[in-house]
């Protein structure tokens, strides 16, 4: 089944209006929270006066900072303790301030708008600049200035080098990059609905990792963890954003726990703009050292990261990923690293789909363009003269502990350039150049490698998880059906249909006859979850490996029915057979009907058909690939228009065809929102200008380009299923390629750099600008 | 004040505060939680159902305005011989990932194909712009709905 492009199993109830999203379940009693937001983007709160909407009939009350001082802080980094509502000051615009609850949700919203906070204003830093120039004053009051964490990745010998290596080297360049702040704005906001029922709470939320958030509530509450259960329902979308710890995780349950009444949390778009975390956000300061053939020689970066008001602990570490990833597919013998985490009076921010590694992606081939660009070589052959090659794989880069697995970065750039008629395309690029009523073209290409397959349990214990590896129990039920239980929770990937795929293979029983279960701690044995591109690396081989173990068990059983040794099975289209006897054969219903009869088994076996595996993956894994764009721009208006996105992508085995094509068409969508519409701005005063999505431009169907998808497909050697991942891979790839496209088209022009998202409006500056 | 709406082929009469919106009248008066809520500056498109035949934003509708009214969710669309076309189109073509959109973007599908029972792939993208869709990159949906146009159309 693996590799069979089979529609999903989850399709039935989405499409029919019958799933089960946080907002759809009604408990009886319930009652709804709503947050009272910061308007200010740095303020003292003088005051809070909930009088008016304490009186409003339905209203059961208004809770502030003061009211949850007893419960311990929310997941932070240590010795930056944050909250759950702002106490004596607020931090940017957005930051929850109190909550109300009520009996409905419009009279819980009327409260809401009827508290009145009192602020005395301060000095608003809301951009990198600001919060670090001489006169800044600390944000955030655990810390003694803005700079909240400052790292130097690689160290003070790799520096020098570096150093050395950029003094030698015949060619150098500097650029400043920017990889601007987005929001996940997965189309569900987030939610969560808590039932404390006798001794612990029932929380229904809308999460990536379920068991981990029970962990933290636990802990919270000083609970034991068999007492809190946590499910993730369907859920609409998450794109990392639904990984962070918001405080509505905790407030909820200790409110019903108070009220003694269910209390559902539903966030608002609006409020989603400004409230959950946000994504990227990162300055880029780069030094490349290189010969006349392109080939990069030394690579000095400087990253600058926004991360927000109040730090989250995935937040202020993220650039370590992006650092880990400078080099991308390329052979650079040395790359110096640091980064600045920076507090300013803006959102927090924290993971958005590839979560560290987009950026460096971006940068690197960004790089490549303008060393290319400086040369007058081609961006294919600048590529081509640096790219890792197949026979160096498994490749150790210069960052201990990341290792890339099989791959062959030339032959996806070969088939990408093939599949894009590259010399065509340039070809057809002078004579528009040469046309001045031909709209402008450009050609962006973008060979990308990117870290998926989170993550051994080393890696992922310093993001707060209890381990890195994931889970699955098969259980064959006694009529040869099969129950799957694992310990991800997707929300759109479709794991029900992959990880039968993957189940069906190995236990010999058809696709429809297994379920997949997952998301609900109750239910389902430990588990880790949905981020970093790990479902098929490390689920799926979870999977595969508890399927296995069953396999070998029916057989077994197979072997006492039919009365000879194991070996000398074979397996039929239901059941097993004696090796050359016909007639003597068994269904494996009726094997997995007899493992539960002891009297007809021999003695001491264990009953039943069924194994929980832990699957620890060795090594993360490295999904890679070649996108390329062409676009066309309107030489009047600046407007970009996408005329051909072409994608090559290795993520290793592909287990469904058609839901990875899915996986690759969203990325790559993301991505190209990110590098053509999408941006979270503040004005100078810290005030979100894309509150909404009036404001924030989701593309939609009429702004995007269909995509053209191939693969060429390397088994990673790390682990037995050979997958690597591919939920991230089209964001990384994407706002590159589109961006090397928008520079290529305008390169004439003398133009080098474009800053995301490249609107007409830029673009159209930049063209003129330069003319 | 009392509004008679009729869901689905069913009609509720019911006593309903004049601002509730008619997707909160559907969601949390009547229980139809298919019709989903997306934001809230009728933008997403997620609650999109059929009012009287034409595709309309129930968040921007107070069930006021649809007192008299025919609406169709999504819970109305498969009957007894199973999914629709538009349905069966969004399965086959893999038109949906988390399903949030789904409801919505499925009930303009079907308000597209009724007026245009052969649309052009431009046609669709068009007729679908009201509807954000932020897993699947809109190719595989536009494929669905033309899977959904070969195969029976807005039925």
């Amino acid at each position: 089944m693996v590799g069979s492009a089979l529609p999903r199993k989850e399709d039935a109830a989405l499409l029919t209006g019958r799933g089960t999203f946080v907002d759809d379940i009604h408990r009886p009693g319930l009652l709804h929270m709503v947050y009272v937001h910061s308007t200010e983007a740095h303020a003292l709160i003088t005051g809070i006066d909930a009088e008016a909407a304490r009186a409003l009939p339905g209203v059961l009350g208004v809770w502030t900072a003061r009211d949850f001082a007893g419960l311990p802080p929310r997941p932070s980094v240590p010795g930056l303790e944050r909250g759950y509502l702002a106490g004596e000051k607020v931090h940017y615009v957005g930051e929850p301030v109190a909550v109300v609850v009520a009996a409905d949700r419009y009279t819980a919203a009327d409260a809401a708008r009827a508290v009145r906070v009192e602020y005395e204003p301060l000095a608003v830093m809301a951009t990198v600049a600001d919060a670090l120039a001489p006169d800044a004053v600390p944000i955030y009051a655990p810390l003694p200035g803005n700079l909240a964490l400052e790292q130097q990745v690689t160290s003070e010998e790799v520096a020098a080098e570096v150093a050395a290596g950029l003094a030698a080297a015949s060619h150098r360049l500097r650029a400043r990059l920017v990889n601007q702040r987005c929001a996940g704005a997965p189309m569900e906001p987030y939610g969560v609905l808590a039932d404390w029922t006798g001794a612990g709470p029932t929380v229904w939320a809308t999460v990536q990792a379920p068991h981990r958030v029970r962990a933290e509530i636990a802990e919270r509450f000083g609970l034991a963890r068999h007492l809190v259960r946590v499910v993730a329902p369907d859920v609409g979308g998450a794109f990392g954003v639904k990984s962070s710890f918001m405080p509505e995780l905790f407030l909820v349950p200790e409110l019903s726990r108070r009220l003694c009444r269910p209390v559902k949390f539903v966030e608002t778009r609006s409020e989603h703009m400004v409230h959950t975390y946000h994504g990227r956000d990162q300055q880029q300061d780069i030094e490349v050292g290189f010969d006349g053939e392109g080939r990069i020689l030394a690579l000095d970066v400087t990253l600058t990261v926004n991360i927000g008001g109040v730090p989250d602990p995935v937040g202020i570490g993220l650039a370590t990923l992006t650092s880990y990833m400078l080099g991308g597919c390329y052979r650079i013998p040395k790359i110096a690293a640091r980064y600045r985490s920076v507090v300013t009076n803006t959102t927090p921010t924290a993971s958005y789909r590839g979560a560290g590694r987009p950026e460096a992606s971006f940068l690197i081939e960004r790089v490549i363009d303008l060393v290319a660009r400086e040369l007058g070589r081609d961006p294919a052959d600048v590529r081509k003269a640096n790219l890792i090659q197949p026979g160096e794989m498994p490749y150790q880069t210069s960052f201990e502990g990341i290792v890339y697995d099989e791959a062959d970065y030339p032959a996806a750039l070969d088939l990408l350039l093939d599949e894009l008629d590259y010399a065509g395309l340039r070809e057809e690029q002078a004579r528009r150049l040469a046309d001045p009523r031909a709209p402008l073209l450009g050609v962006g290409l973008s060979t990308f490698v990117e870290m998926g397959g989170f993550g051994p349990t080393p890696l992922f214990e310093q993001f707060g998880y209890l381990g890195g590896w994931e889970s699955a129990n098969v259980r064959m039920q006694p009529d040869g059906s099969v129950i799957v239980l694992v310990g991800t929770a997707p929300h759109g990937q479709g794991h029900q249909t992959a990880l039968s795929q993957i189940a069906a293979d190995q236990l010999g029983v058809p696709f429809e006859a297994i379920s997949v279960l997952y998301g609900d701690t109750a239910v389902v044995q430990e588990g880790t979850g949905t981020m970093g591109s790990r479902g098929m690396p490390v689920a799926g081989n979870a999977v595969r490996q508890a399927s296995a173990e069953v396999a070998d068990q029916a057989r077994r059983v197979a072997a006492h029915m039919l009365e000879v040794d194991a070996d000398d099975l074979v397996r039929t289209g239901d059941g097993y057979q004696v090796k050359g006897m016909h007639d003597a054969t068994v269904s494996l219903a009726e094997v997995a009907e007899r493992a539960f009869k002891p009297h007809l088994l021999p003695e001491g076996t264990a009953l039943g058909l069924e194994n929980t595996s832990y699957f620890e993956p060795k090594n993360l894994s490295y999904p890679s690939g070649a996108h390329g764009c062409v676009v066309e721009i309107d030489r009047d208006t600046g407007q970009v228009r996408i005329l051909r996105y072409v994608c090559v992508d290795d993520c290793g085995t592909v287990i469904n065809p058609m839901t990875a094509r899915g996986q690759i068409h969203g990325g790559v969508a993301q991505g190209i929102a990110q590098a053509l519409y999408e941006k979270v701005a503040f004005d100078a005063d810290g005030r979100p200008l894309a509150a909404s999505l009036e404001d924030y431009m989701v593309p939609g169907a009429l702004d995007l380009p269909p995509y053209e998808t191939h693969h060429i497909e390397t088994r990673s050697s790390f682990n037995p299923l050979g997958a690597k991942g591919l939920g991230e891979a089209g964001a990384t790839a994407a706002p590159q390629a589109v961006v090397n496209a928008v520079v290529d088209a305008l390169a004439h022009l003398g133009v080098r750099d474009v800053e995301m998202p490249c609107t007409p409006e830029r673009v159209w500056k930049v063209m003129h600008d330069a003319s | 004040m009392r509004v008679e709406i009729t869901v689905n082929g069913q009609p509720h009469t019911r006593e309903v505060e004049p601002r509730l919106l008619l997707v909160h009248f559907l969601r949390d008066v009547l229980s139809l939680t298919g019709t989903h809520v997306g934001c809230d500056t009728s933008s997403c498109g997620a609650c999109t159902v059929l009012l009287d035949g034409m595709a309309v934003k129930s968040c921007t509708v107070l069930a006021a305005q649809a007192d008299g009214c025919a609406v169709t969710t999504i819970e109305g669309l498969a009957g007894q011989d199973g999914l629709s076309p538009v349905q069966e189109g969004f399965r086959q073509c893999h038109g949906l990932q988390c399903g949030f959109c789904t409801p919505g973007m499925v009930m303009a599908a079907t308000a597209l194909l009724t007026e245009r029972p052969d649309p052009s792939e431009q046609e669709i993208r068009n007729g679908l712009k009201g509807n954000m869709c932020r897993c699947t990159g809109y190719q595989m949906i536009v494929e669905s709905v033309q899977w959904a146009a070969a195969n029976g159309g807005a039925r």
